[in-house]
């Protein structure tokens, strides 16, 4: 606090005498090279990582880029490194989002309309808020033992996608209530008000007018919880997810690997053309997920009316 | 009989999501109770003292020995080389974002910064092993090419969007009247930063802190590939270590049989990585929520 102290005096100073004015402009040129030298310290931070995500980004494309091709899809993974393909990698990474968001979002939802709309003002109610706030700062690798032992062992459903899916949908499952939660928050009560008052019942408010106004947002968080979840590596290792697959799945009960797998296993082979692999597999997985960033900031800005 | 009709359909949806919520309760439940359980079963067999205290970790090489100390100190020079540069960067950022930044500039850099945040860890591992730890070698041919100080520098990099957001909604949750008071008595904008907007946010940024903390205890996939699997109680950060969590994956990715000792062992670390994050998480939580109850 010294320094505002040190300002306001040599403001409140002003047109004292000589010896003191020649300080006092010493202390004002003091003052703006601070300034001015924290501002360009802001800047080149700034600068920083953007250069570091630039670099990011370029390093993997020219990594991987020339490993691109029609083969590349269609393959599976193999010993050598010019047969090798992510076929059944992303395939299995289509299965987990599609059965992953089919567990996760209604069951988010549901329980973020209950704690906006439903839910009675007592300390039960807080205590379930903070343990939805702990279990979104989980480590997701702790998720992973938890689906080994519930889904794999205890239910038996074996290192299947159903197994793998519903582990994810559980770590993704408080960041789903959370986002959705800022969503109905945002719904202004005027509306609610409006539908009571031509008397339609509680469940037709908030289906039908509440959720309605909160699903733009509702939309983008859910959007960027299943991209979380398809990113996810560590939980499906743990449950067992292979890495060596040279089939795609056909039902929730088979074997599988996702394209973040396939990755690691590949980026941790200590030959150069499998980091290569590992480079065009990243190109395609960031590619799948900037595209449902973009989309979810695009409903966002396009569609939502009420913000926070 | 249309109200019973009503009634019936109120009960049932309100059921329906007393259900949904009940999935978040059972799944901290599953969470205390496995671990507690796999863990006692571990504990069966190593004491306690010597898991907590030990300083030798080579649970896959006979003879034996569970002491957690190697794996803790490898989280740790993991989350500090992260931590120590990723806040104040951070914190930076924020200040750029929220006080120099245009609109226009900030449109922009913002879904920059959520981009950013989105990219999987395991693409930032790929990033140190191939990129971070090369451009060592390049400096000092003498470093390991798995190292603590790559994993970190990484999972820095990966922490850094977190702290930026967090610090960014601190700093706009000060109203602006505080800040234009400081500009009114002459300050400027170096100033009013950092005599009136940090000092007023200072137990929000030490709680975005704690939870970037808690993100780098947790961290995965970017340390196993880039900072190795070589437990060690080790004040080298450019030598090979294993973290935590590598050593879950090690294991898990392994056939350890379950319910041998390899195989409990991984949930006994799980466990103290469990506590350690959940003592992280509430309190950084809780000082986000008193803050803002003082601030607005």
């Amino acid at each position: 606090m010294a320094n505002t102290n040190d300002s306001l005096t040599s403001v409140i100073e002003l047109g004292n005498t000589e010896h003191e004015s020649v300080v006092n402009q010493k202390r004002m040129a003091k003052r703006k090279l601070y300034d001015k030298l924290f501002y360009r310290l802001c800047q080149s931070t700034i600068l920083l990582a953007l250069v570091t995500l630039v670099i990011l980004v370029v390093h993997i494309i020219i990594s991987g880029v020339s490993w691109l091709s029609l083969d590349f899809f269609t393959n599976f993974t193999s010993r050598f490194a010019e047969q090798a393909g992510i076929k059944a990698a992303i395939m299995g990474s289509m299965w987990v989002l599609v059965l992953t968001a089919a567990f996760a979002i209604p069951l988010g939802v549901s329980a973020a309309i209950f704690l906006e709309e439903y839910a009675p003002k007592k300390k039960w109610v807080e205590w379930i808020q903070i343990n939805i706030g702990n279990l979104a700062g989980m480590p997701s690798i702790v998720y992973g033992l938890v689906g080994l032992t519930v889904f794999v062992r205890y239910l038996n459903f074996e290192r299947s996608l159903l197994a793998g899916s519903l582990t994810l949908a559980l770590l993704v499952l408080p960041i789903i209530i959370i986002s959705s939660q800022e969503a109905i928050k945002a719904v202004p009560l005027s509306l609610r008000e409006a539908a009571y008052a031509l008397g339609a019942k509680k469940w037709q408010v908030v289906f039908l007018q509440v959720l309605p106004a909160a699903l733009p947002g509702i939309l983008t968080g859910v959007i960027l919880s299943i991209s979380r979840a398809i990113g996810e590596t560590a939980p499906l290792i743990v449950i067992g997810a292979l890495s060596f697959v040279a089939f795609t799945p056909a039902s929730i009960w088979d074997e599988f690997t996702v394209l973040p797998i396939q990755i690691y296993n590949w980026a941790s082979k200590p030959q150069e053309e499998f980091h290569q692999l590992a480079a065009a597999a990243i190109i395609v997985l960031l590619v799948l997920l900037f595209a449902m960033n973009f989309l979810a900031i695009y409903l966002r800005q396009k569609y939502q009316r009420y913000k926070l | 009989m249309k109200n019973i009709k009503n009634l019936f359909i109120e009960k049932s949806i309100h059921l329906f999501l007393l259900i949904s919520v009940s999935i978040t309760i059972l799944t901290t439940l599953a969470v205390i109770v496995l671990l507690g359980k796999e863990s006692i079963a571990f504990f069966s067999e190593v004491s306690i003292i010597s898991f907590l205290f030990g300083t030798n970790w080579s649970p896959l090489i006979e003879p034996q020995s569970f002491g957690v100390l190697p794996l803790v100190c490898g989280t740790m020079w993991i989350v500090f080389g992260s931590v120590i540069f990723a806040v104040p960067v951070g914190l930076l950022v924020a200040v750029y974002l929220s006080e120099y930044a245009s609109d226009k500039v900030k449109s922009f850099l913002k879904p920059i910064l959520e981009l950013l945040a989105g990219i999987p860890t395991v693409v930032y591992g790929y990033f140190a092993l191939t990129f971070i730890t090369p451009l060592m070698k390049w400096f000092n041919p003498e470093i390991e090419v798995f190292n603590a100080a790559s994993g970190a520098i990484v999972v820095g990099i990966m922490i850094l969007p977190m702290i930026a957001s967090l610090c960014d909604d601190a700093f706009s949750a000060v109203p602006s009247s505080i800040k234009q008071g400081g500009y009114a008595l002459g300050a400027n904008t170096f100033e009013v930063i950092k005599d009136i907007l940090i000092p007023a946010t200072k137990s929000r940024i030490g709680a975005a802190t704690v939870l970037a903390v808690s993100r780098a205890i947790g961290e995965t996939m970017a340390v196993t590939l880039a900072a190795g699997a070589t437990a060690r109680l080790t004040g080298d950060p450019f030598g090979s270590i294993q973290t935590m969590t590598a050593y879950i994956v090690q294991v898990t990715m392994g056939d350890a049989p379950a319910g041998g000792v390899e195989y409990l062992s991984s949930f006994a670390v799980g466990t103290l990585l469990f506590l350690m994050t959940l003592v992280m998480n509430i309190i950084g939580n809780q000082w986000v929520f008193k803050s803002r109850i003082r601030v607005v």
